[in-house]
C-alpha cells in the first residue's frame, strides 16, 4: 500500500505491507533508529513516538495509519543543531544510563512540557507511568524532566553540555 | 592538574549519542542482513519425532532453514560449559539447535533465514514439529522428589551437591543456649534489560574473516568461543559490542545459540545475517534467575550472638548448566555478609528443573543469602525481644578485625577474605538517615491514624572486582587526542566517562580530549567481560596503570625536548611545562609526533618528525632500545582476589489495613563502595539496584504452570516496576578504600539490588506481626498469610 505522511517536518512516501508496524516503518525504512522496541505487548514504551502531536506507542499502530498523518521522532526533538531542554535535562540529572527507553521517555516529558510546562514529582511520574526503565529507577528521569521544566529557554548543543562540569 | 575529575561529577560523555537517537544498537545496525527467526519447542520436555519444513520453503523471500541435522563440524556438538566446578559431576548444556530432545519451552529447534523477520516469522508458523512429550519437572520441590528426571542420566536431578564448613557447625549450635530454625524461600525473577539479545554477522569472503556484532557482556570469549564453534582462526574472527540497551548478567552468558547460528549461517550464505531477540523470546529463552529454598539452623547467646549456623538449600538451575555453580557459590559464601556466623557450614544442591536455564541477574545470588542471613538476624532479635539493629551491631566483624578471613573459598576460586569496610560505622549513618529510633512516634502517631507502618534493614557485604584480569590500552594521537580502549563491555553503566575521567587526571589532559571504547576486539583482544560489579575496580586499575606507563614515556620524551629534568616536568591540561618557568612547554600531540620517528612527512605533525627535520644524536638509533615507536602504552591488572564493597538499606512500609496494600514510603541507602570516582553515576547504579530489589520483593516473579509453560512470558503479566512503584531513594556514602587496588575502588553495580528483599521483607514483619518467610509477597498473599493468622 502507498503511504504519505511527514516525519519530522519532511513529507515521505512509500509503499509497505498492511501489516507493517509504524516503528518498523520508522526504523527499517527511513533509518530513524532513534525509536526503538523492546516488547510484543505495547507494555515497554520504547517505541514512543508523536502521532498528529500526541505520544502513542509506534508498535500498537500500522505505518498505513498514519497515511496522511504527522510523525515527529526523537530526531525530531533537536532543531536547528540545538538540544531541547529535555534532551539536555536528561544528560544534567543523569536521566539515562543504556539510553534504550530514553527517547520514548523523551517524547512523552516533551508532550508533558508543553501541555503542563511546571509539572510535580507525582504528574511527571504520572505521566510516564505507561513506559518502563530497567537502568535508572526512574528518579533520574523524573528529576530531568523537572530540570526541562526549570529551563525552558535554555538550549544548547549536545557538544556544549557534555563537557561543563557540575558541582 | 587543573581540575581533579577523580571524584566529580561529570556528565557523561555517552549522552550526547543517545539523547539524540544516534545511539547504535544491535537492531539500529545491518539494514543489508537476512534476518531470522525461530521454531521454539512449546513443551518443557518432549522427544522430537519428527520435522517437516515442505508448507515453510513455499513461502516467498525465504533464505534458508536449518535444524540440527544441517549443524555440521563442533556446532553440532552440545554449547560450551563456560565455568566447570570439581563439583558440578553432571554439568549438561544444550545444542545451538535441539537435537532429538527438548528440556525447556522456548529451546530453539528450528532457525529460519529469510529477507526480513516478518518472512521469517510466516515460515515459522508453517513448520511443523512432531514431539512426544515426556514428564516436566517444573520447581524445586519435583525437583527434589526426582519423580521424573529433567536429564535421564542425572540420578536425583541433581548437577552438584557442595559443602563447605569452618568449624564444627552443628556441634556448635547443639551446644548454644539457643537454636532455631526457619524455611525460606525466594521466586524466580530475571534481568530483563529493555533491549534483548541479538547478534549480526557479516562474512567477507574476499578477506576470509568474520565481523560479529553481539549485545553481550563479553565481546572477547565470545569471539573465541564463535571461532572454536565454526572451526576458524581466532585471528579471523572479530567480535564487536554496539550500544548495549541493558545487560544486568543475561547477556554474559555466551555463546548462546543465536551467538553461533547466526555467524555460522552469515558463513554459509555470504551474506550477512542478524536476528534480534523479541520479548517472548527473550522470557522463555533467556536466563532467569533467584529461585532458591533454604532451611537454617542457627544457635546463638542470650546477647544475640551467633555461635553456629548451618544452612541447607535448593538451587533451581533450570534446564542445563551452562554457567556452572557460580550463583549457588555465591549465595553460599556471601549469605554471611557482615557478620561472625561462629561455625559455618553449607550444604547446597543444584537441580535441574525443565525451565529455562539459570544464570546470574543484578546480585547473583547475593539477594538469596541476604534474604536468609537478615531473616535469620530478625528472627533472632525477634525471639529475644532485642533490637533489630542492635543485634546486627553484636555480630559485625569490626574494622580492626579486617582483613577478615572467613576460612571458605569465594567464586573466583581464592580464599573469601573481606579487604575493607567499616560495619558499625554503617549502620550509624543508616539508623540516623533513617530515623531507627525515633521510629516508635511515629508508628504511634500512624496507628492514631488508623494507619499500619513498619520498618526494616538489612546489610550486605559483596565481593566484586572479581578476577582474574583486565587490560587497558592508551594513545596519545598526534593531535592531542587521547584514545583509551579495554576489553570489557559495557551496557549502560557509564563507563566511558568513568574511565575517561581516570585517565584525564593520571595523563594530565582534558576531559575531552579523551575517547573509551570498550568491547571491541579489534582494539583489545585479552579481556575476561563485564559481570561482578568489576568494571571500575578492573579496567578502571588498568588504565590507570597504562596512563601512568604514557605519562612517564611522555616525560621521558619531553624531558630531551624540553632541555629538562624529568622531575621538574609536569603535564597539565595536554602540555608538559616545565615547573616554575611559564613558557617552557610542549603539547602532548608534539609529544607524540617526536615519539614516533618518521621517513615520510605524510602531514604537517609528521614533518617534524622526519629524518632530515631535527638534528638527532648520529650515533644513537633512532628508537632508544627499549622503546617503541608512538605515545602508547599497554597495562593489565591482576588482583590477588575480589574487593568487597557493602551496603546498608533501611525501608519504612505501610501496609493497608483491609486490601493489604504494600505501599513503600521511605527507601534508604547507605553505600560503601571505597573511593567513588563519579559520584552521579554511582548513586545512578543504586537507584536502578534499588528498583529491581523493589521489583524482586513486591511483583516479579515467573509464574510456570506444572506442564512448564511460562504463564506471564510478557511485560503485561509478569510486573516490573514503573516509575508509579518506586520510591524516592535516600543515599548516603560511606567511603572505606580497598587496600587492593591503586584507586582504592570497590564494585557498584550490583549493590543496589541485593538487600531489596530482605529489608522490605523485614519491614512488612514489623508492620503486620507475621513472619514473612517467602518473597515476593503481593497483597494477596499478605492477605492470606493474616486469614490464616486469625484462624
Ligand atoms: S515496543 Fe514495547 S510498547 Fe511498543
Ligand atoms: S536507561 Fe536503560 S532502560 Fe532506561
Amino acid at each position: 500500500m502507498h503511504v504519505t505522511m511527514t516525519v519530522n517536518g519532511n513529507e515521505v512516501t512509500a509503499d509497505v505491507e498492511p501489516r507493517l508496524l509504524l516503528v518498523h516503518f520508522v526504523r527499517d525504512h527511513l533509518g530513524l533508529t532513534g525509536t526503538h522496541w523492546g516488547c510484543d505487548t505495547s507494555q515497554c514504551g520504547t517505541c514512543v513516538l508523536w502521532l498528529d502531536g500526541r505520544p502513542v506507542k509506534s508498535c500498537t499502530v500500522l505505518a498505513v495509519m498514519a497515511d496522511g498523518h504527522e510523525v515527529r521522532t526523537v530526531e525530531g526533538l533537536e532543531v536547528d543543531g540545538r538540544l531541547d531542554p529535555v534532551q539536555q535535562g536528561f544528560m544534567e540529572e543523569h536521566g539515562l544510563q543504556c539510553g534504550f527507553c530514553t527517547p520514548g521517555m523523551m517524547m512523552t516529558a516533551r508532550w508533558l512540557l508543553d501541555h503542563q510546562p511546571d509539572p510535580d514529582e507525582a504528574t511527571i511520574r504520572e505521566a510516564i507511568s505507561g513506559q518502563l526503565c530497567r537502568c535508572t529507577g526512574y528518579e533520574n528521569i523524573v528529576r530531568a524532566v523537572r530540570w526541562a521544566a526549570r529551563h525552558p529557554g535554555e538550549p544548547t548543543t549536545a557538544q556544549d553540555a557534555s563537557q561543563e562540569v557540575q558541582a | 592538574m587543573t581540575t581533579k575529575l577523580f571524584g566529580a561529577r561529570i556528565r557523561r560523555s555517552e549522552d550526547p549519542r543517545l539523547v539524540t537517537g544516534n545511539g547504535r544498537y544491535l537492531d539500529d545496525l545491518g539494514h543489508d542482513a537476512y534476518e531470522v527467526a525461530f521454531v521454539r519447542s512449546p513443551h518443557a520436555h518432549a522427544r522430537i519425532l519428527d520435522i517437516d519444513v515442505s508448507e515453510g520453503v513455499e513461502v516467498d523471500g525465504l533464505v534458508a532453514i536449518y535444524t540440527y541435522q544441517d549443524l555440521d563440524g563442533r556446532m553440532g556438538e552440545p554449547l560450551p560449559l563456560l565455568i566447570p566446578h570439581p563439583t558440578l559431576t553432571h554439568g549438561r548444556t544444550q545444542h545451538a539447535l535441539a537435537r532429538d530432545e527438548v528440556n525447556y519451552v522456548g529451546e530453539a529447534v528450528v532457525m529460519v533465514v529469510a529477507v526480513d523477520r516478518y518472512v521469517a516469522e510466516d515460515v515459522v508458523g508453517r513448520v511443523r514439529v512432531d514431539y512426544e512429550p515426556l514428564p516436566a519437572v517444573v520447581g524445586i520441590d519435583a525437583a527434589r522428589a526426582a519423580a521424573d528426571l529433567v536429564h535421564p542420566d542425572v540420578p536425583g536431578n541433581a548437577a552438584a551437591v557442595m559443602v563447605q564448613e569452618s568449624g564444627d557447625a552443628e556441634a556448635a549450635i547443639d551446644a548454644a543456649p539457643h537454636v532455631l530454625e526457619l524455611d525460606l524461600s525466594i521466586e524466580r525473577s530475571a534481568s530483563m534489560p529493555m533491549e534483548g539479545k541479538g547478534v549480526l554477522a557479516r562474512w567477507d569472503s574476499d578477506d576470509e574473516s568474520l565481523l560479529v556484532h553481539t549485545s553481550t557482556q563479553t565481546s572477547t570469549s565470545v569471539r573465541q568461543a564463535v571461532a572454536a564453534k565454526l572451526g576458524l582462526p581466532v585471528d579471523r574472527v572479530e567480535v564487536v559490542t554496539p550500544d548495549v540497551g541493558g545487560g544486568f548478567g543475561v547477556k554474559i552468558v555466551h555463546p548462546w545459540p543465536e551467538e553461533v547460528l547466526v555467524p555460522w549461517a552469515a558463513v554459509r550464505l555470504g551474506h550477512p545475517v542478524k536476528w534480534t531477540e523479541d520479548r517472548r523470546e527473550h522470557f522463555v529463552s533467556s536466563a532467569h534467575e533467584r529461585a532458591q529454598q533454604h532451611h537454617v539452623r542457627v544457635g546463638y547467646d542470650d546477647e544475640g550472638r551467633l555461635h553456629g549456623l548451618s544452612v541447607r538449600f535448593w538451587h533451581d538451575n533450570g534446564a542445563y548448566t551452562p554457567y556452572g555453580l557460580i550463583v549457588p557459590i555465591i549465595t553460599s559464601t556471601q549469605l554471611l555478609g557482615p557478620y561472625k556466623p561462629g561455625a559455618y557450614r553449607v550444604e547446597f544442591t543444584s537441580l535441574y528443573t525443565n525451565t529455562v536455564i539459570v544464570t546470574p541477574y543484578r546480585g547473583a545470588g547475593r539477594p538469596q543469602g541476604c534474604f536468609v542471613m537478615e531473616r535469620t538476624m530478625d528472627a533472632i532479635a525477634d525471639a529475644l525481644g532485642l533490637d533489630r539493629a542492635e543485634v546486627r551491631l553484636r555480630n559485625f566483624i569490626r574494622p580492626d578485625e579486617m582483613p577478615y578471613d572467613h576460612g571458605l573459598i569465594f567464586q573466583d576460586g581464592r580464599p573469601l577474605v573481606y579487604d575493607s569496610g567499616d560495619f558499625p560505622a554503617s549502620l550509624d549513618k543508616l539508623t540516623k538517615l533513617v530515623g531507627w529510633d525515633d521510629f516508635e512516634a511515629y508508628r504511634a502517631q500512624a496507628r492514631s491514624e488508623g494507619r499500619r507502618v513498619g520498618i526494616g534493614l538489612a546489610c550486605y557485604v559483596e565481593g566484586t572486582g572479581v578476577g582474574p584480569y583486565e587490560g587497558g590500552h592508551v594513545r596519545v594521537e598526534t593531535d592531542g587526542t587521547v584514545v583509551v580502549s579495554t576489553g570489557l563491555t559495557t551496557q549502560g553503566q557509564g563507563h566511558q566517562t568513568m574511565l575517561a575521567q581516570i585517565v584525564a587526571d593520571e595523563l594530565g589532559v582534558p576531559f575531552d580530549r579523551i575517547r573509551v571504547t570498550t568491547g571491541d576486539t579489534r582494539r583489545f583482544k585479552y579481556a575476561v567481560g563485564t559481570f561482578a560489579s568489576r568494571t571500575a575496580v578492573m579496567s578502571g586499575s588498568a588504565v590507570a596503570l597504562t596512563a601512568r606507563k604514557v605519562r612517564e614515556k611522555a616525560l621521558r620524551i619531553a624531558a630531551q625536548a624540553l632541555e629538562a629534568s624529568v622531575d621538574d616536568l609536569d603535564i597539565v591540561d595536554g602540555h608538559v611545562e616545565v615547573k616554575g618557568s611559564p613558557g617552557a612547554t610542549i603539547d602532548l600531540g608534539a609529544v607524540a609526533v617526536l615519539s614516533n620517528p618518521l621517513r615520510y612527512a605524510f602531514d604537517e605533525a609528521a614533518a617534524r618528525a622526519t629524518q632530515f627535520a631535527t638534528p638527532a644524536d648520529p650515533d644513537t638509533p633512532p628508537v632508544a632500545p627499549g622503546e617503541a615507536p608512538g605515545l602508547e602504552g599497554t597495562d593489565f591488572y591482576s588482583p590477588p582476589r575480589s574487593t568487597f564493597a557493602n551496603g546498608m538499606h533501611a525501608v519504612v512500609v505501610e501496609t493497608d489495613p483491609d486490601t493489604a496494600d504494600i505501599k513503600i514510603l521511605r527507601y534508604c541507602v547507605v553505600h560503601d563502595c571505597g573511593t567513588i570516582i563519579n559520584p552521579m553515576i554511582v548513586e545512578g547504579q543504586v537507584h536502578g539496584g534499588v528498583a529491581q530489589g523493589v521489583g524482586g520483593a513486591l511483583y516479579e516473579r515467573m509464574e510456570y504452570g506444572p506442564d512448564g509453560q511460562l504463564l506471564n512470558a510478557s511485560f503485561m503479566d509478569f510486573l516490573m516496576p514503573y516509575a508509579s512503584e518506586v520510591p524516592e531513594i535516600e543515599i548516603d556514602h560511606l567511603e572505606t578504600p580497598s587496600p587492593l587496588n591503586p584507586l582504592g575502588v570497590k564494585g557498584a553495580g550490583e549493590a543496589g539490588v541485593i538487600p531489596g528483599s530482605a529489608a522490605i521483607a523485614s519491614a512488612i514483619e514489623d508492620a503486620e506481626g507475621i513472619p514473612i518467610r517467602s518473597m515476593p509477597i503481593s497483597p494477596s498473599e499478605l492477605f492470606d498469610l493474616r486469614s490464616r493468622r486469625s484462624v
